[in-house]
């Protein structure tokens, strides 16, 4: 995919907020910064923004290289640029980091303007809805009244959920992925060992391990080695790794198997790069996302303000976020006869399906996309 | 919209199944369309009649044509139900010549009335004349109406109109009115004899 790189060089920005922002634990951050990154162009009244909300491990460097020596592309460059699905000679597209990533955005491990030392364990527990917040003042900064759209997958849909409830007439389309209106008990329970294993990493302490000039390295591994299986299928598994040896069996508990290696690499890979409390805030972030709560459990109650047009989206075999999860957000819209259509894409690749370019799901994104209107001319 | 209403007036000229169904639909309504296809009959009642329309349609091709046309499309099965759809959430549901290839047969009748206030089926009427006399040569009607071979039809549950009276009955039913066509003219004498395309108005009783 590395050389489908239509949208060429780009640069991050960051947006400073001296506002404080009042999180929902009641925790209040005095000030923050947002990274973010924008493709294409903003039209002269303003009505093409679309933006787009992460996942887990997902950032602000959406689509584009940074240079030419990058060997891939930001996380969802397959979806956004020049004749894309997200065109962007159509759109203008955000990509931001949300607060408690590790990539910019204010967090556990950005600098505590009260102590001038890393934030680490004392970085507040953050939300959907606190990142929704946030994500509405970095389009106040840009002078963005309406989002044409947003659009996440899994977490990254249940923000563009949260948008359509809290800021009603701030969003006229909501494009909601492999997505859930709460986690169920077993997803969950994942995220729980995968806290664990950070957790009791001896070289987490206590989230503060910045000041030991260590990192848990062996929980997170651990943790995102977890994480993979969870967002493959069991065919897909079988179909990549099957029983498949590297060598031969050697009695032994090195690696042997090619998915060992797979899990193995993805974990290494992973714990060089990431923020063990970011993960445990984003996963904490999963966890508590329920916004039926306030309504009595009652889902169709909850979006019964909503006026955005959905495109609800889920994959046959994704089973952390199943078709059955899309469809409860699609019975509460169709309960409060919203705007909606709903399509459950044959896919082979489990959760991981929403960040492939499979022809048929991209398709149905392009011809939606292409759909909604955007008025005023292309500003100069 | 001007090209919407030339639309709707040719669907009108070749479709008087359509012709019927819009009769039959209230302005402004909320209907649901089982087997919308390409979402042609919904933006028929959606320009015509400005219904809030749905359609459920189990195949890709026709899904992404629906989104094409900005028609609301929900993808799932038929046969496992209407599990989505709250009790009588819709003035009127819809299954327009589907009925005879579904195998849960009754079951989706019987969802269609729990959704829907009123319910039209429609459906190719075996007891059409042509296919008895091609039934009494011994072969299996082949039509335009039946456009298949035995050995490749997607048809499972082909029934004639006293069939369906039968079934009405037998369910319960009501039958608020039925419409008999052959090659788009009405048919009042000898229908199911004479009558190719079975039109149901009806609600549970």
């Amino acid at each position: 995919m590395s050389e489908n790189n239509a949208i060429g060089i780009v640069a991050p920005q960051t947006a400073s907020f001296s506002e404080p922002l009042t999180l929902k634990s009641g925790a209040v951050l005095s000030q923050f910064d947002l990274v973010y990154e924008t493709y294409g162009t903003l039209n002269a009244d303003k009505s093409n923004a679309v933006l787009i909300c992460h996942a887990l491990s997902g950032t602000h460097h959406v689509a584009g290289k940074y240079s030419e020596k990058d060997k891939y592309p930001g996380w969802w460059d397959n979806l956004v640029g020049p004749n894309k699905p997200l065109d962007t000679n159509k759109f203008f597209v955000i990509g931001v980091n949300n607060l408690g990533g590790c990539h910019g955005s204010s967090g556990p491990v950005s600098t505590n303007p009260a102590t001038g030392k890393p934030w680490g364990s004392e970085f507040p527990i953050v939300t959907v809805e606190d990142w929704v917040n946030s994500q509405a003042r970095l389009l106040d900064q840009l002078g963005i009244t309406q989002l044409a759209a947003v659009i996440g997958g899994s977490l990254g849909g249940m923000q563009a959920l949260q948008w359509t409830i809290a800021y009603t007439d701030r969003v006229r389309h909501a494009l909601v992925i492999a997505s859930a209106p709460n986690l169920t008990a077993q997803n969950m329970a994942f995220n729980e060992v995968a806290r664990q294993a950070i957790i009791t990493d001896p070289e987490f302490h206590g989230g503060d391990y910045y000041e030991h000039g260590v990192v848990p390295r062996r929980g997170l591994r651990i943790a995102r080695m977890l994480g993979h299986i969870t967002y493959l299928s069991d065919d897909a598994m079988g179909e990549k790794f099957g029983r498949k040896l590297k060598d031969s069996i050697k009695y032994s508990f090195d690696v042997e198997f090619e998915m060992e290696s797979y899990l193995r690499y993805q974990g290494d890979k992973f714990a060089g790069e990431f923020d063990a409390n970011t993960y445990l805030r984003m996963t904490r972030a999963l966890d508590y996302y329920d916004p039926a709560l306030a309504y009595g459990g009652d889902l169709s109650k909850t979006l019964s303000q909503v006026k955005a047009k959905f495109l609800v989206l889920s994959f046959t075999s994704d089973w952390r976020f199943s078709p059955a999860r899309s469809r409860e957000i699609v019975k509460a819209l169709l309960d409060n006869e919203s705007t909606v259509s709903y399509a459950e894409v044959t896919a082979a690749h489990g959760h991981d399906a929403f960040l492939m370019p499979d022809e048929h799901y991209h398709a149905i994104l392009r011809t939606y996309l292409s759909n909604i209107e955007v008025g005023g001319n292309h500003a100069e | 919209m001007q090209n919407n209403v030339n639309i709707t007036k040719n669907v009108a000229q070749y479709r008087q199944d359509f012709a019927i169904i819009a009769n039959w639909v209230k302005f402004g309504s909320k209907v649901l369309d089982l087997g919308c296809g390409d979402g042609e009959l919904l933006q028929f009642l959606q320009s015509s009649l400005e219904v809030k329309g749905y359609g459920v349609e189990k195949n890709d091709a026709n899904l992404l044509a629906c989104v094409a046309s900005g028609t609301n499309v929900i993808q799932m099965d038929l046969e496992d139900g209407l599990s989505g759809f709250e009790d009588q959430s819709f003035n009127t549901v819809i299954l327009s010549q589907t009925l005879q290839a579904m195998h849960n047969t009754e079951e989706i009748v019987l969802e269609m009335l729990r959704v829907g206030k009123e319910i039209i089926v429609t459906f190719p009427n075996f007891g059409y004349w042509r296919n008895r006399m091609q039934i009494t040569a011994g072969r299996m009607p082949v039509s335009k109406a039946l456009p298949y071979q035995w050995y490749d039809t997607p048809n499972v549950h082909l029934c004639t109109i006293n069939d369906f009276d039968a079934f009405c009955h037998h369910h319960n039913i009501e039958i608020l009115e039925r419409r008999v066509i052959t090659d788009g003219k009405e048919v009042n004498f000898m229908p199911n004899l004479l009558g190719s395309l079975a039109m149901y108005r009806l609600k549970a009783l």
